[in-house]
């Protein structure tokens, strides 16, 4: 963070801003349990260096029992990343990454409303942090490919064997992707589209 | 909403509760069935009023391009939550307008779909 505390007001530099012409915003959410890339997938998409929003987390309010015989509020702030893709001079994508655990789930609320949809990023070295997260934006009906980022040090699995091991539904594409590489987190988000794409030309009746 | 006697016990911090508190004027937050999106655009419409509460005159200033609510929670840094508050003022007395977002219920639209494949295209 470059900002000066004696400066009142920070905002964008001056190539950061939107053109004024912009009048749709759209966004995708990039999820996936903590370490697995998602901030180096928002940074490696974005137009501008990746941007840190926080959320009040009121634990007391959020569902969560182990704070119980705790009689005031717990208020801590958790950060999510995100970035920004102008697409034409009227349209813009931003790429939110959010934790997959189970604690961080209220964060989704404002996040997940009126998302295109998701990307879950997998790291093969731990599987099991991807069971819960898929099956929460199932329950969500938030539509979602499963992309798995290339840990050099990570075990390869053939796409058909991660979806036996990790229950992927049919028809939720499966891709590899390096998130540290533009393009390749780029062929992830429009993996996202072509599937959403085929999801409503396929099912008008869920409109 | 806190209880005062509780706050009179804590440190006030920079970005804690009670500094958040007072920038919104104790008022809650609202519930995220409020109009306003993480990418719902904000533009001003003037300049800041004078005696404006530093927060709302920085949200103005810094809105002379298009700001998503997500970008200024980032730069002010204050919670996305807070600037919800804020921005329903700042709404309110016709300072900034926002750009509807394209939210979608289920499904999204298929030409939206297109514009958004294109534009990742051609990257």
């Amino acid at each position: 963070m470059d900002y000066r505390i004696s400066e009142p007001v920070v905002g964008p530099r001056r190539e950061d801003t939107l053109p004024a012409s912009v009048t749709t915003a759209v966004k995708v959410v990039i999820v996936g349990g903590f370490g697995v890339g998602k901030t180096t997938l928002v940074g490696s998409v974005s137009e501008i260096r990746p941007l840190t929003t926080e959320e009040i987390m009121t634990q007391a309010g959020a569902g969560v029992d182990d704070i119980a015989g705790v009689e005031r509020k717990n208020e801590t702030t958790v950060a999510m990343d995100f970035g920004r893709i102008t697409l034409s001079d009227e349209l813009v994508l931003y790429v939110f990454g959010t934790p997959g655990q189970q604690r961080f789930w209220f964060l989704w609320n404002g996040l997940f409303e009126g998302a295109l949809g998701a990307v879950v990023l997998i790291d093969t070295r731990r599987l099991e942090d991807s069971f819960d997260v898929m099956g929460r934006l199932e329950e969500r009906g938030v539509p979602f490919i499963v992309a798995i980022n290339a840990f050099p040090d990570a075990p390869t699995y053939p796409a058909s064997e991660l979806r036996q091991a990790l229950d992927i539904p049919d028809g939720v594409p499966v891709i590899d992707c390096d998130a540290r590489e533009r393009v390749s987190s780029r062929d992830g988000l429009l993996t996202l589209m072509r599937y959403l794409h085929a999801l409503t030309t396929t099912n008008p009746e869920r409109r | 909403m806190s209880d005062p006697e509780q706050d009179q016990h804590r440190a006030w911090e920079e970005g804690g509760p009670e500094r958040l508190y007072v920038i919104t004027s104790g008022r809650q937050v609202p519930e995220r069935h409020s109009s306003l999106d993480m990418v719902t655009l904000i533009v001003s419409r003037n300049e800041p009023g004078p005696g404006m509460q530093p927060e709302l005159a920085a949200i103005v200033r810094i809105c002379g391009y298009p700001l998503s609510v997500a970008e200024l929670s980032a730069y002010l840094h204050l919670p996305v939550s807070v600037i919800t508050v804020l921005l329903t003022d700042l709404l309110a007395s016709g300072h900034v307008e926002a750009r509807a977002s394209a939210l979608t219920q289920s499904l999204p639209d298929v030409e939206l779909l297109e514009a958004v494949m294109h534009g990742l295209q051609n990257l």
